[in-house]
């Protein structure tokens, strides 16, 4: 009797590996724009939140992403009596806070590093703060931020397999069903699917990067 | 009534006292000149006067426009500060283009960002924004001609060479009409070749009668380009006068000392 096909197993992975590219696309959405709230957050003048949101970073990025998924899958039941019955959705939540925390500390480093010069140009020609931050600053930071945000973004893809532990039934949950079944090498040939897309990731920054190359800050 | 009068400012950094008291008057089209060593407070008080730094203490006004009043309680809108911040313009020593805009739309930016928001406000059609917008390309076509840089106006930053920069900062500055132009040493991260591209430019606005306050450590030019010149030391003004008084006759030993030590080998 022969054991499943290549063909099936490649179409049971990548129906796996949907969830993992769900979970990415969905954290990516969210986690880059509250990122920067994050960062103005830190950021404030107004010391308690500024304080408050260090402390919010250093719990998230100090303590281990998987242990913040069962944190937001089992704590609601637990304590608020309100059980958590999407897997999915959890692992979303503590997924987009854990982004938001890292991208908003890549965000607060590429802002710190415009030079003061920008904002007070902005000012002695009668712009706004806000108008300074998004038509002058703001793209710079983009492009000094570029190569730390695809290494962290590359880290994203990865790490979607944490999803695993709460049940989603992501791409290397999918391959350990097949080891169950004495079958182990679909395990390493998830390898590939992260490595393609990893791929076009890389060659989409660089595509970014190179855009950028028009000027230099 | 002069048109640009400054009194009695104070500006400490911690326990550092920067400017210590100083008040001058200006006349409208004339050319001022601050010389005095490093650290004598003169970037400072420029900064104090374009509104980047707020003194502790003292006025300023240009023609009906306080700019400054510690004494006052008054709270300024957002629109009168504004207002307030375009009465004085200044080109920095380091240029502070925005990299990432053409020389044109360097110039143009931050009116044509505000032309924009005030006719959306006004609910104006696209077609008026664009032709508001086509006025304003004009208007900065034409400065930029005058800084002698026509042939870049798609350039960016990074493409041009320092003195080219400091020119289109000027254009970029002029394009506000401020009634008081401040220079903070434009030509000190220049090379010595290309400072007289930029001090000529400057010079055709003193021809022009624009009225400017010029921080700058250029003896020569300042001589022959200011209407008076002060001379700072140790965050008071020690002397001032005419450029003949200044040069040709100083009075206190700092001066002496300053210009001795600026003499060109």
């Amino acid at each position: 009797m022969s054991g499943p096909s290549f063909l099936n197993v490649t179409i049971d992975l990548l129906t796996g590996f949907l969830d993992n590219l769900e979970l990415f696309g969905l954290t990516l959405l969210f986690s880059l724009p509250l990122g920067l709230i994050v960062t103005f957050g830190s950021m404030s003048k107004f010391k308690p939140l500024a304080w408050f949101t260090k402390v919010f970073v250093w719990i998230i990025r100090g303590t281990p992403l998987m242990l913040q998924i069962f944190v937001v899958y089992y704590v609601p039941g637990l304590v608020f009596e309100v059980p958590m019955r999407e897997r999915m959705l959890a692992a979303i939540i503590a997924f987009v806070i854990n982004y938001s925390c890292y991208f908003s500390e890549i965000y607060r480093g590429g802002i710190e590093s415009i030079s003061k010069g920008q904002y007070e140009a902005g000012q002695v020609l009668g712009m706004t703060k806000t108008q300074t931050f998004f038509r002058v600053v703001l793209l710079q930071v983009v492009k000094r931020i570029l190569p730390p945000m695809s290494n962290e973004i590359i880290t994203l893809v990865k790490d979607t397999s944490l999803a695993r532990i709460i049940a989603v039934p992501e791409i290397l949950m999918c391959a350990e069903r097949f080891t169950g079944k004495g079958l182990i090498w679909p395990l390493f040939y998830t390898a590939v699917f992260f490595l393609v897309f990893n791929g076009v990731l890389t060659l989409l920054f660089g595509y970014l990067e190179k855009k950028l190359n028009y000027f230099r800050s | 009534m002069a048109l640009f009068e400054v009194k009695n400012i104070i500006k400490s950094f911690g326990k550092a006292e920067v400017l210590k008291d100083i008040s001058f008057e200006q006349e409208e089209g004339s050319v001022l000149s601050i010389i005095g060593s490093s650290g004598s407070g003169k970037t400072t008080l420029l900064r104090c006067i374009t509104g980047l730094e707020t003194a502790d203490s003292g006025f300023i006004r240009v023609e009906d426009r306080v700019l400054f009043d510690s004494s006052s309680t008054v709270k300024l809108t957002g629109e009168e500060k504004r207002l307030n911040q375009l009465t004085t313009g200044l080109v920095f020593q380091s240029f502070n283009l925005f990299p990432q805009y053409t020389v044109l739309d360097n110039v143009m930016l931050a009116r044509k960002l505000t032309s924009v928001k005030e006719l959306k406000r006004k609910k104006a059609s696209k077609a008026e924004i664009a032709e508001a917008t086509e006025m304003l390309k004009e208007e900065a076509i034409s400065l930029i001609e005058s800084v002698g840089l026509s042939d870049k106006l798609t350039y960016y930053p990074c493409e041009l060479s320092g003195g080219q920069q400091q020119r289109v900062a000027i254009a970029r500055a002029l394009m506000l009409s401020p009634k008081i132009l401040c220079f903070d040493e434009p030509t000190s991260a220049l090379d010595p070749q290309i400072t007289v591209e930029v001090l000529k430019v400057i010079a055709n606005l003193a021809k022009q009668g624009r009225t400017m306050v010029i921080v700058t450590h250029e003896m020569g030019f300042a001589k022959e380009v200011s209407d008076k010149i002060i001379f700072m030391d140790d965050g008071i003004i020690a002397e001032e006068g005419t450029p003949e008084q200044i040069f040709d006759n100083p009075k206190t030993p700092a001066l002496r000392a300053f210009l001795s030590s600026m003499i060109k080998v």
